[in-house]
């Protein structure tokens, strides 16, 4: 008989899944708060640090729920603070496209739209599934997430269809970033939904907004993954030590 | 029993959203259940307004520290994200409150917006002069549940707070 610290394999899936949302969620909010004070006009500087404190919030609920699996199947202590502040590189789950530097605005416009969108399907998809803390964290998550699709969607159609500087820089964000979209779709051992069935219904929202924004959808090109598993890129060890650094240094320190 | 809960529901009228004073979090439609286990044990369940609302763990902080002014001992805080809060919740009395505090309420029911691109709600009623020749300036406003609106009529711009 193994020993009751033994976690079932269903469990581990359960937990890496729900890590996977949290890590993904955590990050872009880190990355997206850079913004703050720095946007191009005052409105849309409050409009990224709300959406930024949306996805935040999502992750903290995704924590706790992770926190809770984790504390029940093993012998363990977690919380929110520790999975987001004393984990490793390697053990982050999020997607490549969330620890990309922001670049300018044009690019973290078009990350928010292509990640918004594919979070709201998949929130779609999550609140059908059969966990229920899951379902009840999507059907909270994505009210905010509509708000997200709209106000990014707006921002690409303006850019895109803009004028000639703000195009051409919208262009740059899409082949510096396109190919780090493949990665929704690719499925993991522990997704609880089918994320490939999402993804036409993904391309067919970003070929509309595109289209009016005058902009295209580059075609066969090379995509890179490994977030999903662990594999990041040099930015994340960066981003990690920024954030982490306080509760590195003085171990529990707290508000 | 039954005046206890009556009796806490009286205390819980005095907390406020620590980002709308005027509104008391009964008003906002966050205390979704209260469970007296004894005089002195109760068990409050809210539910967040947004993911991220920051006014949430100051809630809580307040409701423990309300209760326990009044003699209770054991008060335990439960966050409950399912059904997911609405601003069709809020109470009308609450909606009152805000127009006269100078932020618009909702105005319309949260399954009845459409949220197409460009597109805003329209018409919302300016809470200086009640003049419906408003314009929408942004999305976001000064928090998360907001958004920034400007009167054509007495040129003042307000906030809105925002059907979700
Ligand atoms: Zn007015």
């Amino acid at each position: 008989m193994d020993s009751n610290q033994q976690i079932s394999k269903s469990t581990n899936l359960q937990i890496n899944q729900t890590l996977h949302l949290a890590d993904t969620a955590l990050i872009l909010g880190q990355r997206n708060s850079d913004w703050c004070a720095h946007g191009p006009i005052l409105e849309q500087d409050i409009a990224i640090t709300n959406i930024t404190l949306d996805l935040i919030g999502q992750a903290r609920n995704f924590y706790q729920y992770a926190a809770t699996l984790i504390n029940n199947a093993e012998n363990k202590n977690e919380t929110e603070d520790s999975l987001a502040y004393l984990r490793n590189e390697r053990e982050f789950k999020n997607f490549l496209i969330c620890e990309l530097p922001n670049g300018n605005w044009a690019q973290t416009i078009l990350r928010q739209f292509l990640f918004s969108v594919y979070q709201e399907l998949l929130f779609e998809k999550l609140i059908a599934c059969n966990d229920q803390q899951l379902s009840a964290i999507a059907a909270k998550s994505i009210k905010e997430t509509k708000y997200h699709v709209k106000w990014s969607s707006e921002w690409v159609i303006r850019l895109g269809d803009g004028t000639e500087e703000s195009k051409t820089k919208m262009e740059q964000a899409i082949d510096e970033i396109w190919m780090y979209t493949g990665e929704f779709f690719i499925a993991n051992d522990y997704d609880i939904i089918d994320v490939t069935s999402i993804k036409s219904k993904w391309l067919e929202k970003i070929n509309e907004i595109f289209e009016e924004a005058t902009l295209s959808v580059p075609e066969n090109t090379f995509m890179q993954s490994g977030g999903k598993n662990g594999i990041h890129t040099e930015y994340l060890g960066f981003l990690l030590s920024e954030m982490q650094v306080l509760q590195r240094t003085y171990p529990g320190a707290n508000w | 029993m039954t005046n206890t809960k009556e009796h806490i529901l009286s205390l819980l009228e005095q907390v406020s959203d620590p980002e709308i004073p005027v509104l008391s979090i009964l008003d906002l439609g966050i205390v979704r259940d209260i469970v007296c286990t004894s005089d002195k044990d109760v068990v409050i369940t809210i539910t967040p307004t947004y993911s991220g609302c920051p006014a949430m763990d100051a809630i809580a902080f307040d409701i423990k520290l309300k209760l326990i002014e009044n003699g209770f001992e054991n008060v335990n805080i439960i966050y409950s994200l399912s059904p997911a809060w609405t601003t069709d919740w809020m109470s009308e009395e609450g909606k009152k409150k805000l127009q006269s505090y100078g932020i618009a309420p909702p105005q319309n029911m949260s399954s009845r917006i459409e949220k197409l691109l460009f597109e805003e709600e329209s018409h919302i009623k300016c809470p200086r002069c009640h003049s419906t020749n408003t314009k929408l300036l942004s999305q976001f406003g000064s928090t998360a549940c907001k958004a920034l609106y400007q009167c054509s009529n007495c040129k003042e711009p307000f906030d809105y707070f925002k059907c979700h």
